[in-house]
């Protein structure tokens, strides 16, 4: 999963159960059956988690581009200058 | 969100979550029920009367127990814990309560009742106060909800007077 799939999963997860907490809510309200909104909100939850959970392809739409070797070689990282060693010698 | 075990984790913490709040408010809707209950007791017969042999008073009694506890339901009831009890003052205690009896109502269609029993359980006093005695019946309940806060009342009926003598 890439970055933009990792920010929408994350999305649709929360607007998802949202959405089935409220309408579960109103439902079983409105019917004046508890049953009702804990089954509707369980299925909201299952329905989620087949969305969200498993990496399918619709989160992999943005592969990060790497540099090429070569490119990359062109622009040599910097090199962490070695420190003086003061604290080293005061502790021996 | 990297990897399927976080994202399972982060949907379980949020789903709970959510789920304890769908019955935070689940709870509160039922404020928005204003019950009206009605009950009525009328004592049939007193069966006996009498002094135990160690001086406590004991009555036996017939009752019959009209009450509409219908509007005490709503979708977030589990059932309704219902008492009789018999309620009076002595010189010893301000406040004496007997049960006399109960009942667990499951369902709204059950909470519309009408009952003629002897009381369930024994009403003995503590010492030899009963002859003459005026007290009150008094049904109580409690409501038990599926989820959240539990409610409790009782309405008080007065006017009752046990026989002067023993019988």
């Amino acid at each position: 999963m890439d970055w933009q799939g990792q920010k929408l999963a994350e999305q649709l997860m929360q607007i998802l159960l949202l959405v089935f907490a409220v309408v579960a809510f109103t439902a079983g309200y409105l019917m004046g059956s508890f049953q009702t909104m804990i089954q509707i909100y369980a299925g909201g939850v299952v329905l989620t988690t087949l969305i969200t959970v498993p990496n399918w392809p619709w989160f992999n739409r943005h592969p990060l581009q790497w540099l090429d070797p070569s490119e990359a070689e062109k622009h040599p990282k910097p090199q962490v200058q070695p420190v003086s060693s003061k604290k080293k010698s005061a502790k021996k | 969100m990297h990897s399927f075990s976080y994202r399972a984790n982060a949907l379980l913490t949020f789903s709970v979550t959510i789920l304890a709040l769908m019955c935070a408010m689940t709870s509160l809707s039922d404020n928005l029920n204003s019950p009206s209950p009605s009950s009525q007791i009328q004592i049939l017969n007193i069966n006996w009367f009498q002094k135990q042999p160690h001086g406590n008073d004991e009555v036996s009694l017939t009752m019959n127990i009209t009450a509409d506890l219908r509007s005490l339901f709503t979708w977030n009831t589990k059932q309704v814990f219902v008492f009789v009890a018999a309620e009076y003052e002595t010189p010893k205690n301000s406040l004496n309560q007997v049960s006399l009896w109960d009942a667990i109502i499951p369902t709204k269609e059950h909470a519309n009742f009408w009952v003629q029993t002897a009381n369930k359980y024994r009403l003995v006093d503590q010492g030899s106060n009963l002859r003459g005695k005026e007290f009150n019946l008094t049904l109580h309940w409690h409501v038990m909800p599926k989820t959240g806060k539990m409610f409790a009342d009782k309405i008080v009926m007065s006017g009752y007077r046990l026989p002067e003598d023993y019988r």
